[in-house]
């Protein structure tokens, strides 16, 4: 079991502001209880353990110059979150630009369990869909996520780290539902390409022969 | 019936419960039969939970804490205008 697998809980449990009675809601009280949700996001979006920590001050500051907007809404986490996934775009502009579709390939037709069923890199094992990915610990899974569009990377994160719905995902990136829905598709198939590249790449399965 | 392509292009969006109730049904009938598309899905929530990983990797450290509680302090003070 890795250590505190489960304790990522659903945002939305988190997501309110209590304010005392007779005191105007401070900044600090809203986003106190957020800074170790915003600092994980950063580090799985960045990779990066300082540069995270610069993207959580980024935010911070972004959202103060914000926080007159915000004293109606009801959900800080989503605005942090909206902000964070802002500021990170203006941080790694350049590699959010790229064309999302060029890092494909023909990642769509491939699939990771077959290909792990057909390749058996564990001829020894009963279990070796799941012998692969314990290959992955934490620190590998940051790696992976790094080399995917961050298009995806973001979409895939809030998907299924901390469960945001599709259309969450809309409100909080700026686009449609649709556009979501085709990013955690494709960042979904590129991840399952990166996994195994990757596995290789680092000489954790054995190398097969190329086929031609 | 939809054939294996097909449910394992859905899964994901299966698990996601993202699927409209016909979809979803044909992918369930699917599964009922095909021992293939079972582990693909098993897969597929093991991959989910392998992106779920956390550890003192994502953990802020008491220091970085305290820096980033300083920054927040010091934009009530500055009213973030010195940045």
């Amino acid at each position: 079991m890795w250590r505190g697998e489960f304790d990522v809980m659903p945002h939305s449990e988190h997501d309110t502001t209590e304010a005392s009675p007779g005191r105007p809601i401070e900044f600090e009280d809203v986003v106190r209880p957020h800074l170790e949700y915003l600092y994980s996001l950063g580090v799985r979006l960045c990779g990066n353990r300082t540069v995270a920590q610069d993207l959580v001050q980024d935010v911070l500051l972004r959202a103060f110059r914000g926080f007159a907007r915000l004293r109606n809404r009801e959900r800080p986490r989503l605005w942090l979150t909206r902000i964070l996934t802002r500021c990170h775009h203006d941080r790694f502009r350049s590699e959010h630009e790229a064309d999302e579709t060029l890092s494909l390939n023909d990642d769509s037709r491939f699939d990771l369990f077959d290909k792990i069923t057909e390749e058996d890199p564990f001829p020894y094992s009963d279990r070796v869909h799941l012998d692969f990915l314990e290959l992955f610990d934490d620190v590998r899974i940051i790696e992976v996520l790094r080399r995917l569009h961050p298009a995806y990377r973001t979409a895939l994160i809030l998907a299924y780290v901390y469960g945001y719905k599709a259309r969450e995902i809309a409100e909080i990136t700026g686009t449609s539902v649709g556009t979501v829905l085709a990013r955690l598709f494709r960042g979904r198939k590129q991840l399952e390409r990166e996994l195994w590249e990757y596995a290789q790449g680092q000489n954790l399965i054995a190398r097969q022969e190329v086929q031609v | 019936m939809i054939g294996c392509k097909e449910a394992v292009s859905r899964l994901y969006a299966y698990l996601d419960r993202h699927l409209g109730r016909v979809p979803e049904a044909e992918v369930e009938e699917h599964l009922k039969l095909c021992r293939h598309c079972c582990g693909e899905l098993e897969f597929a929530k093991q991959v989910r939970g392998a992106l779920r990983r956390h550890s003192s990797v994502h953990e802020i450290t008491p220091e970085v804490r305290t820096q980033v509680e300083a920054f927040v302090k010091d934009l009530k003070k500055d009213r973030g205008k010195r940045l």
